[in-house]
């Protein structure tokens, strides 16, 4: 039976291959992941690894928390380098070395822009030029260290983007305006690439300058003599130490270091949900094309059943096809893979998440995965149908025509979708809506409710599909005239086997509509409070947008002639009540450039703050138990603690504000942080927007290439920028699974093609042309994946309302963006044609004469 | 793949060798129900002796594949029993009918139903390979020297004629030697000379391995190298004849169509 079952798969090669398509992309996507997330951790690892090279213990400012809200690692305070020498005489240390890193230190090319940039890191170091380099992590692969004053060593990614050699020009800025400074050196970081990021290097003194750390250092690197254990050096090293000071040995230095680069693992997760999305729309498609051939094979069955088969080796010889088709296509999938890693990375690349890369990390648990999952999904589709092939009847053999016999639970079946569906929307309801769930309960009943609602749509779809065949049908039989009238009749015919086609699309469609309808709901809602926030004509952020800017852009701006009021907002991370969080600070102008709904206070407290006051949203405030005069405790990441009372609270509109939590007056701001930054600067100007005032202002920051002044307008679409960005990836990822709904389509249609075989050869002998049957096999396509869209569609449309119903009080609003749902028909069309081109091929090229006498 | 299953108990009695092969009872079968319902059989009873070869004649909706159906266990009376080799195969469940099958039933089919992607020879082995059973090579190469397709052992049915591969379905039927082997219009796909052919190969299993056979058939040549025929109209058997020519089998039948 199993020679059956392999004989069988040979001789069908080409659906077995159409079927294990279905899983390629999904599995490729998972292992794919695994690739690139290995990758990306292994570049990670070794960049952390080489950055103590030699290094036994390192000495670095003690923080108060390692990364702020976003997951970034925050800058550890310097501390005096008179501590150097004291380490260097300790009788165990061999070596120790003092540096500075920055993070605040762009490189500026000829054309005055910020070289890098999207997000990726712009790294400063410092050097000993005249040491032996030992703790170097770095490589000069031209040139030499910087020495003195305005000398630079850049990264090679940059040198050759563009065009930067030894003896050149660069500039520089970082807190002020660009510096030109000589290129003197080009390095690079030994077997790692490092994405996006820029570096640039200078001598001790020149960095202290730069970073505004004059006569400090951020870390020490100690050697100790050989032979002294580890234990023994930290303990010397940390007798000596100031309290603000801490010392680690290198491997809990790295272990540290790491944990400030987890994002890998959330981008893991993110890929491989969609990954699971593709593969559960693969299974969609392996159910309904194993569901077809099984039907096909009704006469095969029975004549087994004859010959003294039972059951079960009916079931084992599907269930092996099924594993063999999944074996087929995870090992494709995986072969596919080192191509797909490669396709992600360059995808965020494009999109502007330029990640370090080293060698491709390819690990046995990527392998394993990927086949398990792929072969695993796939029995689970074949399931249904190798049951319901254990039903054939032997006495089919001898009927001619003989169908599938009903399952055992055919009569229930109405019933059962019906339940699957309104249990699948309850589910939803629950988890969107359902008050004090823990957010694993939340989730969990999302994601089933969503699985159910995926499957009672899809089995419910059937009933569904006479009436919107006649509808969606309709400009088929217009345009496709005899052709276009069978082609819509056509996907009448097996209203089960268009349903199950269809629905594979369905669920790609709902989710892209759902993520559109969010995203237009976020951002409406972002743009009204901005409407209803912005008193200001201009505002000045970074080249980004998003990355804070030094104060001294403001300084700069605040000269221009024709400014009345200017306004910055700081921003840092800080402990607040505990809990790590934004930290925003206004200057006493504030009201003039922005206009806050006040709960307790009034639009004077901004004024007011003074060096103790804070004004917190109400939210905050509820949620903390405050209200005017409670105090606030707040720790900088350098442990500078201090404390302030609430003097205002006010109501934070729906779409956001630019506060954190907590905001503090700038002066506040400036005497407790080193380095105060902006991450944005309103202005007023005499006589509002002009294209004379844009001029001045931005004459006034030319200096300043990390500075970008806006209109308020042009303010609100740079933000929107980065969602718009969130929402082309989630189409790209989502597309994955549109695309494994075509090959469905592709299947069902040369399936089907095959099964009318003797039809179409009728058709043909009585007149129909080639030109024809291809048409009626393309509107057939185009018609069922129309439903499929619409079906699609109608769920998004639900799981949007339900979702922004939830997120009212977030303040996302429901609002359609009609121009994107009609760009989504029109890809619903593309796909049925393009499913189609390969079917309309096979039957137009069916020899008449053959298929009239084909059985 | 190799499936050895347990006799069951019924089976386990080796039937008498002279006693009947196939014995039916009062066989009624009703399709349909209320004022559509249609009687298929009437009440039939018949025992088919060992070692025989038994035609079932009748014109067509004389309820004769019916008939042949019940026998061999594909359908259920309405009412009535039939026994296989002594076993009561009306009240078998699924799997006892399975085992019934491959170890006493062989079937021919007007349609051949050979599996297409596999050989003439697999598909002649194909009830042992089902049943998990080694073939006898001595057995299998007699076989294929009868049904003549010694030097066609490895074509695939696509590349055989339609009498070729209806001779690998009787090649099929008879490899696991089964107690009795049924054959539903064995030449209704075939023409006349190829017909011919079949009916002789029909004809010399039955001599050479006194192979009980039952045949349904609509055409007086085939029912001629009959041991016995039985006449079957609007759901009885209403005569039996013993060897007979194809001339005496017209007559009968046009007695019963002019009757």
């Amino acid at each position: 039976m199993i020679r059956v079952a392999l004989r069988g798969l040979a001789g069908r090669k080409l659906r077995a291959s159409l079927t294990a398509f279905a899983i390629v992309l999904g599995v490729a996507m998972v292992s794919g992941t695994f690739v690139l997330t290995d990758t990306m951790n292994g570049a990670f690892d070794s960049i952390i690894s080489q950055s103590y090279k030699n290094a036994d213990v390192v000495v670095s400012g003690k923080t108060a928390f390692d990364t702020d809200t976003n997951g970034n690692a925050v800058q550890a305070p310097s501390f005096p380098e008179t501590l150097l020498p004291k380490v260097r005489a300790l009788p165990d240390v061999k070596a120790a070395a003092g540096s500075l890193t920055d993070n605040k230190t762009k490189l500026v090319g000829r054309d005055g822009k910020l070289v890098g940039g999207h997000g990726a890191p712009n790294l400063a170091f410092s050097v000993e030029p005249r040491s032996d380099q030992r703790f170097n992590p770095l490589v000069l692969t031209s040139g030499r260290w910087p020495s003195g004053a305005k000398e630079v060593a850049i990264d090679s990614g940059t040198a050759g983007n563009k065009h930067y050699k030894v003896g050149d020009t660069i500039g520089i800025q970082t807190r002020g305006p660009v510096q030109q400074f000589r290129v003197v050196g080009v390095v690079k970081l030994p077997g790692v690439s490092i994405g996006g990021a820029t570096m640039s290097v200078f001598d001790i003194p020149t960095a202290q300058m730069l970073f505004h750390r004059q006569g400090r250092l951020d870390v020490i690197r100690v050697q100790a003599k050989s032979g002294v254990p580890t234990p023994k050096l930290l303990s010397e090293v940390r007798a000596i130490l100031p309290s603000t000071v801490q010392a680690r040995d290198v491997a809990a230095q790295e272990k540290r270091d790491k944990k400030t680069v987890n994002f890998t693992s959330f981008i893991q997760y993110f890929l491989l949900a969609f990954a699971g999305i593709a593969l559960f729309v693969g299974s969609f498609v392996i159910a309904n094309t194993l569901s077809i051939t099984i039907a096909q094979r009704v006469r095969e069955f029975a004549t087994l059943r004859t010959l003294g088969a039972t059951r079960r080796q009916i079931l084992r010889a599907v269930v092996i096809e099924a594993l063999v088709i999944g074996t087929l296509g995870s090992v494709t999938g995986l072969f596919l893979v080192l191509g797909l890693a490669k396709g992600l990375n360059a995808l965020f690349k494009v999109l502007g998440f330029d990640l370090p890369t080293a060698a491709t990390v390819f690990k046995e648990r990527t392998v394993i995965v990927s086949l398990l999952v792929g072969i695993v999904i796939t029995l689970l589709a074949s399931l249904r149908p190798a049951l319901r092939a254990t039903r054939v009847p032997p006495i089919a053999a001898v009927r001619e025509g003989a169908i599938l016999p009903p399952g055992r639970f055919a009569r229930l079946t109405p019933i059962l979708s019906l339940i699957t569906l309104v249990l699948g929307v309850l589910l939803l309801g629950y988890g969107v809506l359902g008050h004090g769930l823990s957010t694993a309960n939340r989730l969990g009943s999302l994601g089933f409710g969503i699985v159910l609602l995926f499957f009672g749509v899809s089995a419910n779809a059937s009933r569904l599909v006479r009436p919107l065949a006649s509808v969606l049908g309709w400009p088929a039989t217009r345009i496709g005239g005899t052709a276009g009238v069978l082609a819509r009749d056509n996907t009448m015919r097996n209203t089960k086997r268009t349903a199950s086609t269809a629905s594979a699309l369905m669920i790609g469609l709902a989710l892209v509509t759902f993520v559109a309808i969010l995203g237009q709901g976020i951002r409406s809602s972002f743009e009204s409070a901005v409407d209803d926030l912005l008193r200001s004509d201009y505002a000045l952020t970074s080249t980004d947008t998003f990355t804070p800017l030094s104060v001294s852009d403001e300084r700069a701006l605040a000269k221009a002639p024709n400014v009345t009021a200017i306004s910055g907002v700081r921003a840092g991370s800080a402990r607040i009540l505990g809990k790590t969080d934004n930290l925003t600070g206004v200057a006493p102008n504030m009201a003039q450039v922005i206009h806050l709904r006040w709960k307790q206070g009034s639009a004077a407290v901004p004024s007011q703050l003074g060096s103790d006051g804070a004004f917190v949203d109400h939210k905050y405030a509820k949620k903390n138990h405050l209200t005017i005069g409670s105090p606030i405790n707040i720790e900088t990441p350098s442990r500078d603690r201090f404390t302030v009372l609430v003097k205002g609270i006010f109501k934070l509109p729906n779409g956001g504000s630019p506060f954190g939590p907590v905001t503090i007056s700038n002066a506040n701001f400036d005497a407790h942080y080193p380095s105060p930054e902006n991450e944005m600067v309103f202005v007023k100007v005499r006589g509002g927007v002009t294209d004379a005032n844009t001029a001045t202002l931005e004459h006034q920051v030319k200096g300043f290439a990390d500075a970008k002044v806006q209109t308020a307008s042009q303010f609100k679409t740079n933000f929107e920028k980065p969602l718009n960005k969130i929402l082309i990836l989630l189409y790209v990822l989502l597309l994955l699974s549109v695309i494994v709904s075509l090959f469905g389509i592709v299947n069902t249609l040369v399936l089907t093609v095959f099964e009318r075989t003797r039809e179409i050869g009728m058709l043909r002998a009585v007149g129909m042309t080639r030109r024809q049957t291809r048409s009626m096999i393309r509107h057939e396509s185009v018609v069922t994946s129309l439903i499929g869209g619409a079906l699609g569609m109608a769920v998004g449309f639900f799981l949007a309302l339900l979702v922004t119903h939830a997120l009212s009080s977030e303040g996302i609003v429901f609002a359609v963006p009609w121009l994107t749902l009609l760009g989504f028909v029109l890809a619903t069309v593309v796909v049925g044609v393009i499913a189609a081109i390969f079917p309309a091929r096979r039957a137009a090229g069916l020899n008449v004469l053959a298929a009239l006498q084909y059985e | 793949m190799s499936e050895t299953i347990a006799m069951p108990a019924v089976a386990a009695a080796e039937p008498a060798p002279t006693g009947p092969v196939v014995s039916a009872k009062d066989l009624t079968r009703r399709y349909g129900e209320g004022d559509t319902a249609v009687d298929a059989l009437r009440g039939v009873s018949l025992e088919v002796p060992s070692g025989q070869l038994t035609a079932v004649m009748g014109p067509s909706g004389s309820g004769k594949s019916t008939l042949m159906h019940i026998l061999a266990g594909l359908d259920q009376p309405t009412s009535g029993e039939v026994a296989i080799a002594g076993i009561n195969i009306s009240k078998l469940g699924d799997s006892d009918l399975t085992k019934l099958r491959r170890r006493h039933i062989g079937f021919i089919f007007q349609f051949f139903n050979l599996l297409p992607m596999l050989t003439a020879e697999e598909n002649v082995l194909l009830p042992l390979s089902i049943a998990g059973e080694k073939p006898d090579p001595k057995w299998v190469m007699e076989l294929l020297g009868r049904i003549g397709l010694t030097d066609r052992r490895a074509h695939r049915p696509a590349e055989l004629s339609g009498g070729q591969q209806q001779r690998v379905a009787i090649g099929r039927a008879l490899v696991s030697k089964p107690t009795i082997v049924f054959a539903d219009e064995p030449t209704g796909n075939l023409d006349s000379t190829t017909s011919g052919e079949i009916l002789e190969l029909m004809r010399s299993s039955v001599d050479a391995y006194g192979q009980t056979t039952v045949m349904v058939t609509h055409e007086p040549r085939a029912a001629a190298i009959a041991d016995r025929i039985l006449f079957l109209d609007d759901g009885l058997i209403v005569k039996e004849l013993g060897r007979s020519e194809a001339h005496d089998v017209i007559s009968v039948m046009e007695e019963l169509a002019g009757s």
